[in-house]
């Protein structure tokens, strides 16, 4: 069993000219192994500072993380992260980034490249692996930093708007890629995302979260990311129940979002 | 001195240099016309020839769009064939053909009257002959008959750009001591303060009563203020063979560049380190950023007395101004180039399960090698200048050296040719590390 209990998390901080910042409070969740879990919220919600600390890099001020038993308290090769952009090594070539895990613990080339290869055409990276990253479109960065990931054989995989910066195309082919491997995998994922579409369609688990301080507000279970398993994502989006559920959080988004202007507006 | 005059004293410089530039304004427009008429045959020339639709000629906005703006090949060409032929007109060059030449002092043989008042109202006319010859060449004295009556015929040999005296009471009967004096030369009236120009010299009188000749100088460069371009690259040639003062050229070079090549891998050695220690650890920041932000701002060439004063002008002194003058550029480079390494990189690495060595030698390093070459080529050239300044003010073998033995026995092109090989090797250098760093960082700025 992998899986993540995130035990009443919270999470402050001072500001240097003094007063301090909640960013999360009593944050309480309990991640199944192989859950896809999408984690929506507006702006300062708290959701990239909560994957930061499940990744390892932030200490929480309250609570604990464990990961199969194991408390987290550093970042780790068993939680593999995406970032949005610009976290590939330029000075290495496509297969050299994939294979990147791997070669820091010391695995032979000759063990680790049949794995490599094989993420290499899951991706459909195969004939690009020896150009260099910076040579590659977005979308195909992207792919990579996948393939980097997976190399790893991490048990929970963080994903911070890992296709917030591509555009509406390849976003949305980079959208089946993730799930696909994620059937595929059979790994845990979280993924932060600002789409409320991309968290409808990729989130098995759905939570929506609210600012100051950063708490959970609500949760879905969906069925959309089953149904979009090697299925064309355009016709996942006509199923009835995706446009109500669509309405409902960009509702509930816009509501906090205006509550956020309010208060900005009262205090000056 | 009170500082009023220091300020009326400034005043006065200032106004001098503004005077200057007034002066330096006509040739300065005079160039910009030259650089506009080239364009204009140039682009009458280009006409003619087609050069095809690239995408930057279909641009309708060029002016204000950088992209637009690349540096015309022809234009370089042009200015640098310009320079030369500028250089060649002033300085007489053989590799010009004459009319490119701009008036140069007055040469060959030239005579005027004089005419001689005895002290007791007689007057007696007399010829001069001159000879004006070449600096290196023996003028040969015009041979003249001696003439009649009391003032008796001269000849003079001049050499070019310099002047004589005429004693020509010295074959005359008529001497100044019994009252003669000179009234008229070319039949036009002299006295002191008002001379005569006698087509190819200025004749005017001395105190003395002698006459001063001085044959007109044209508006040539003299050769020791500005030698001929062929006269530098034959100099280059028979140093290069056979050395300047006893040390061949290759030493004087190889010496420069010695001194430059482990100065700077001295201080890119200890100072590559520094720069990671500081961009990696708050202590060493605070510890060396105090130090580093003092010594950057000085000038390596301020340190050259101190420097001579603890390591005397041997190598050592040299070796160590070049060291400091590189380790604050490397170290500064260093510290850069490991604090714009993107967190996220950092973070990608960690939990791909990287430890902090494996980071520093897969992340952190050649990700601030880029900044580490621009550093280098900063550096490289920093050292470049210091060095030739270095050996300026004492050293025994070098470029810069061989300019200031040079130039203190009037050899400007030695100096001139020193110069050139100065810059021709501070550009390679450049260029040499650009290549390098295409070579080596193919990833810079790409990230």
């Amino acid at each position: 069993m992998s899986d993540l209990h995130i035990d009443n998390i919270s999470m402050r901080f001072d500001l240097p000219g003094g007063g301090s910042v909640q960013a999360l409070k009593n944050i309480n969740l309990d991640i199944k192994s192989g859950q896809l879990l999408s984690v929506l919220g507006p702006s300062g919600c708290g959701k990239t500072t909560l994957l930061n600390i499940i990744a390892g890099f932030l200490a929480p001020t309250d609570g604990e993380i464990h990961l199969e038993g194991k408390a987290i308290n550093g970042p780790g090769p068993e939680r593999g992260m995406v970032f949005q952009q610009g976290a590939l090594f330029e000075w290495m070539s496509v297969r050299k980034n994939v294979s990147f895990g791997p070669d820091m613990k010391g695995v032979p080339k000759s063990e680790s490249a049949p794995e490599v290869d094989r993420l290499l055409d899951l991706v459909g990276l195969q004939e690009f692996k020896d150009k260099a990253v910076y040579e590659l479109s977005g979308g195909m960065q992207q792919r990579v930093a996948l393939a980097r990931c997976l190399a790893n054989d991490p048990d929970v995989i963080l994903m911070d708007e890992p296709l917030g910066a591509l555009d509406a195309l390849t976003r949305e082919k980079m959208q089946s890629l993730v799930l696909d491997l994620w059937k595929e995998t059979g790994k845990t994922i979280i993924l932060i995302t600002h789409s409320v579409e991309e968290a409808l369609l990729l989130g098995e688990r759905l939570l929506v979260m609210a600012p100051r301080p950063g708490r959970v507000h609500k949760e879905y279970f969906l069925p959309f990311a089953d149904l979009g398993v090697g299925a064309d994502l355009r016709e996942v989006k006509k199923h009835p129940d995706y446009a109500v559920k669509r309405e409902e959080i960009l509702a509930m988004i816009w509501e906090m979002e205006e509550e956020i202007m309010g208060r900005t507006e009262e205090a000056s | 001195m009170d500082s009023e005059s220091v300020f009326t004293e400034l005043a006065h410089e200032t106004i001098n240099i503004v005077l200057s530039i007034a002066k330096v304004l006509p040739f300065l427009a005079a160039l910009i016309v030259i650089i506009l008429a080239c364009q204009a045959i140039w682009h009458m020339v280009r006409k003619g020839v087609s050069v095809g639709d690239s995408y930057n000629s279909l641009k309708t906005v060029t002016f204000g769009d950088e992209s637009t703006v690349v540096s015309n090949k022809s234009a370089s060409v042009i200015s640098v064939l310009l320079i030369f032929v500028l250089w060649g007109s002033f300085t007489g060059s053989k590799l010009l053909p004459e009319f490119l030449h701009v008036p140069g002092p007055f040469m060959g043989s030239g005579e005027f009257t004089y005419t001689s008042d005895n002290g007791a109202g007689d007057t007696d006319k007399a010829t001069v002959s001159i000879q004006v010859h070449a600096a290196g060449e023996k003028g040969k004295k015009p041979t003249v008959a001696s003439g009649d009556g009391f003032a008796l015929n001269d000849a003079l040999v001049i050499q070019a750009y310099r002047s004589k005296l005429l004693a020509w009471d010295k074959n005359d009967t008529a001497k100044r001591k019994t009252g003669a004096k000179i009234i008229k030369v070319n039949d036009q009236t002299i006295s002191k303060g008002n001379p005569v120009d006698v087509g190819f010299a200025r004749v005017a009188l001395t105190d003395k009563g002698t006459l001063n000749l001085v044959p007109h100088k044209g508006v040539q460069m003299e050769n020791i203020y500005l030698p001929a371009p062929e006269q530098v690259w034959e100099r280059l040639i028979t140093i290069s063979k056979e050395g300047y003062q006893n040390v061949t050229l290759g030493q004087h070079l190889g010496l420069s560049l010695w001194r430059v090549v482990i100065g700077f891998l001295i201080g890119a050695l200890v100072g590559i380190p520094l720069g990671y220690a500081m961009g990696l650890s708050n202590w060493f920041r605070g510890w060396f950023d105090p130090i580093v932000e003092f010594m950057r701002p000085v000038p390596p060439l301020a340190l050259i007395p101190l420097v001579i004063i603890w390591a005397g002008i041997g190598e050592e002194g040299k070796v160590v101004l070049l060291f400091l003058a590189a380790l604050w550029i490397m170290a500064i480079a260093a510290r850069s180039g490991v604090s714009g390494v993107r967190i996220t990189k950092i973070h990608a690495a960690y939990s791909l399960g990287a430890s902090k060595l494996q980071i520093l030698l897969h992340v952190i390093i050649p990700n601030s090698l880029p900044e580490i070459f621009t550093g280098a080529r900063v550096a490289m050239g920093v050292c470049w200048g210091t060095v030739v300044a270095a050996e300026l003010v004492a050293a025994e073998k070098g470029l810069g050296k061989m300019i200031v033995a040079a130039s203190k026995f009037q050899n400007t092109d030695v100096v001139i040719m020193g110069i050139v090989l100065i810059g021709l090797i501070g550009f390679a250098i450049d260029v040499g590390i650009r290549v390098l760093e295409k070579y080596l960082v193919p990833w810079k700025g790409k990230g």
